[in-house]
């Protein structure tokens, strides 16, 4: 365990290629499961639980995942699993951890693994909770900007202008800053992750099993059906997400706030972040911002709104 | 064996502290506020070694008690009127998931407006949800009720959770002694928790995902076998407790001078407790009547309803009411006694609100049923009595 | 594994719950082991799990779940893997 730790350590923050080769093999979900084809949530939780072992409770609302768990009596997951209501996962995670902690049973992982509903607005009330209570276990939420397993209707997380289907003609609100609310938290650890760079939410799951208290991380989970994208470039909108600043990659531990990979070199200006209209206009669920014309008004109130962002993160978190 | 002079909270608080939950996940509530309280007291002495956790409100508590539970731990929770109702959509959670969560209920009303008062539509209202249901009349009756209930929640041919209600303010603040068994006792009455099923990563099993109509209603089914089961386990866990301690406050009914009874008086909780002093008013006054207090609401004794129907007219005291219908205690006995019995049965509302129910309004109620005044359902104080 | 005599909603670990997911494939992606540089990305992003890597650094794909969603082809570096028409590979 100590040697796999240094090694991560020393060897995962090299180049890509090496850095992929030293995963482990474990896999918790079994092939053959109810996601659909190219599904994000599926590529997050094969390294999340690369990262934690079998050794992990798993806590899951009503969500994608209570649905890629497939049908009683078959389950696709190879760890114990509990399903619980849409707005429950951090409290049912809270009694699960209090139980294994009576029973010392103190090293096997809690995991809460909620969508953007189950975490932004329904579950945030029993998120807050646990985090201020403290409890021992890692909340991951996997962000695909909608609620998707209903059928693809506005969540908090949804961008502005996104199509969806209780916003037919774009979302008028900008998005939650969750990791901003996390943050108040004040927590031990909390990060923004994407499934798109596999070694860095590795790394993070990593160091949040390591770390005692409430842990949280987001994974940016881009969805085929949801955002309207062919389904082999889940892992290229991921990219871009993070390419054009519209997805961050950070990490915050004991307060200290620290940018990763891309979005590092775009915080201390080393790099260009992309505009967001490149991100944005390979997803249909932009396209009436294309089409039948330029919507230019909300494609710059776009950029505009990210180039604040931006603006902001550069105030806060970087070393002056 | 010592004597406990004490609130029903604070007497429900040592009884679930006697009965050593691993877990107890609460939200206060008035009137619940003090048991909680109490555990709390025993958390800071040491005598409770559990698990405590403060939720952020009692949808969580009960979630978390879930967790638990499905975890491989006894828990217990507690909690009132819209807390109880809050909780709604988990207390089916819970019982579906067979999981034997055990929880006292303080019977407060619902709002609005705000009312801290004593009646049962918070309780009645949860009788579809698959919860085991008690009522009870006296704060010895609910220090033997939770230590009962672990017992026959955790059976392994009941695996169900259970609910002990009792009066807001009359009972849960209102202090009477009580007799408290020594610890020892209570660790040999009560077996150590075996989970019907858990969370173990020696057994990597998925709770709760989709399930098809045919296989769902076989869960449903089990747990229908299940309260059958515990009708036959309440007496026995009774008996057993008095044959130890030498207490019983009944079983699923508890009945009082039924003997030679034309008419038999049902009521509950608080109400059923002040039946007593009417029913020993009214035979002074020459009435063959007796009190068959309603213990177990869920699972609903039926059986014992037939039998008090075969040998009297029966006059129901309901302090609650299902509005567009009648008392659910009315309603489920009439149904119970179909096809099976000739006895009259009268229904009353009364105590809605915390109300005031003195022994003289119960004898008010039973003469008017005797003097054949009374109509089949009543308000009682709406009539012009 | 330990089954529960208890009627409720527990489920057991099954590879293929859901039947062999290969029906579901309308592409197929084809292997050049060839041209493979064993990077090992096809395996990472897989969404299903299907590709495994051998000891030898190459990797296989199972294509009795393989769903064919084309992210392998899709991150793939060198087209080691692409995506053709099932009907085509008969």
């Amino acid at each position: 365990m100590v040697k796999q730790r240094i090694l991560s350590g020393m060897v995962l923050r090299g180049t890509k290629n090496m850095a992929i080769k030293d995963l482990p093999d474990t896999e918790c979900i079994l092939p053959g499961s109810a996601a659909c084809p190219g599904c994000p949530a599926t590529i997050g939780l094969r390294l999340v639980f690369k990262a934690l072992g079998k050794n992990t409770i798993m806590v899951v609302p009503a969500c994608c995942t209570a649905v890629i768990e497939s049908l009683y009596p078959n389950a696709s997951f190879d760890i114990p699993v509990m399903n619980i209501a849409f707005e429950a996962a951090a409290a049912g995670a809270s009694g699960v951890e209090a139980a294994l902690r009576k029973q010392g049973k103190t090293d096997t992982t809690v995991l809460a693994w909620a969508g953007d509903g189950g975490t932004y607005d329904i579950g945030i009330q029993a998120l807050s909770g646990a985090l201020e209570r403290g409890t021992n276990f890692i909340y991951i939420c996997y962000n695909n900007q909608i609620y998707s397993n209903t059928g693809i209707q506005r969540s908090g997380a949804t961008p502005y202008a996104a199509w969806t289907t209780t916003t037919v003609e774009g979302k008028t609100e900008f998005r939650k800053e969750m990791g901003d609310i996390i943050m108040a938290h004040h927590i031990p650890y909390s990060a923004q992750a994407c499934v798109s760079y596999p070694e860095d939410l590795y790394n993070k799951v990593k160091k949040a099993k390591s770390i005692k208290g409430p842990k949280y991380i987001e994974i940016l989970a881009p969805c085929p059906p949801g955002w309207r994208f062919s389904m082999d470039k889940t892992v290229e909108m991921g990219a871009l997400a993070v390419e054009t600043g519209a997805w961050a990659l950070y990490e915050c531990e004991k307060d200290i706030v620290t940018f990763n990979g891309k979005s590092k070199l775009i915080l201390e200006k080393k790099i260009e972040r992309k505009p967001v209209e490149e991100w944005i206009k390979q997803q249909g669920r932009f396209r009436h911002l294309f089409k039948p014309q330029r919507d230019e008004k909300r494609i710059k109130a776009i950029e505009d709104y990210t180039s604040q962002v931006w603006e902001r993160y550069r105030k806060c978190y970087l070393e002056k | 064996m010592k004597v406990m002079i004490d609130t029903g909270n604070y007497i429900a608080a040592k009884a679930a502290v006697m009965a050593k939950p691993d877990v107890v996940a609460a939200y206060p509530i008035t009137p619940q506020t003090t048991l909680v309280e109490g555990i709390a007291k025993y958390v800071a002495t040491g005598e409770f070694k559990g698990e405590y956790i403060c939720v952020e409100s009692e949808h969580s508590a009960m979630s978390a008690c879930i967790g638990a539970s499905a975890t491989g731990s006894r828990t217990f929770t507690a909690t009132s009127s819209h807390g109880l109702l809050l909780m709604h959509e988990m207390l089916h959670w819970a019982s579906l998931a067979r999981l034997p969560v055990i929880m006292c209920n303080i019977n407060r009303v619902i709002g609005p407006g705000w009312n801290i008062w004593s009646d049962q539509n918070d309780s009645i209202a949860q009788r579809d949800t698959g919860w085991i249901q008690f009522y009870c009349s006296s704060c010895q009756e609910i220090f033997d009720t939770v230590i009962q209930s672990f017992k026959l929640g955790e059976h392994k041919k009941v695996g169900l959770p259970v609910m002990i209600n009792y009066d807001a303010f009359i009972l849960s603040h209102t202090s009477m002694p009580v007799y408290i068994p020594e610890q020892k006792e209570i660790d040999d009455f009560i077996p150590t928790f075996k989970p019907l099923w858990k969370l173990d990563v020696d057994n990597p099993i998925t709770f709760g995902n989709i399930i098809g109509p045919a296989y769902y209603e076989k869960v449903r089914k089990a747990m229908q076998d299940a309260q059958e089961n515990a009708k036959t386990l309440i007496p026995e866990i009774a008996k057993e407790w008095k044959n130890k301690f030498g207490r019983y406050h009944g079983d699923l009914l508890e009945r009082y001078k039924c003997e030679d009874a034309e008419y038999i008086l049902m009521s509950m909780s608080a109400i059923g407790a002040e039946s007593k002093v009417a029913i020993d008013n009214l035979r002074a006054d020459g009435l063959k009547i007796g009190l068959a207090r309603v213990r177990t609401f869920r699972p609903f004794p039926s059986e014992e309803m037939i039998k008090l129907g075969k040998q009297s007219d029966l006059i129901v005291i309901d302090r609650n009411i299902s509005i567009g219908s009648e008392g659910a205690l009315f309603n489920e006995t009439k149904a119970a006694l179909y096809n099976k019995s000739d006895a009259k049965v009268h229904g009353f509302i009364a105590g809605l609100g915390g109300k005031d129910v003195t022994y003289q309004d119960i004898e008010k109620i039973c003469k008017k049923v005797v003097n054949g005044k009374a109509k089949d359902f009543e308000w009682y104080g709406f009539e012009g009595d | 594994m330990k089954k529960y005599d208890v009627v409720t909603s527990i489920s057991y670990p099954k590879k293929g719950a859901m039947g062999k997911t290969g029906s579901w494939r309308v592409f197929k992606p084809k292997l050049d082991k060839s041209k493979c540089v064993k990077c090992l990305q096809c395996w990472v992003f897989c969404p299903e799990g299907v590709i495994t890597k051998n000891k030898d650094g190459t990797i296989d794909i199972d294509y009795e779940y393989c769903k064919g969603c084309g992210v392998c082809a899709n991150v793939c570096k060198v087209k080691a893997i692409v995506m053709e028409r099932e009907a085509e590979d008969k």
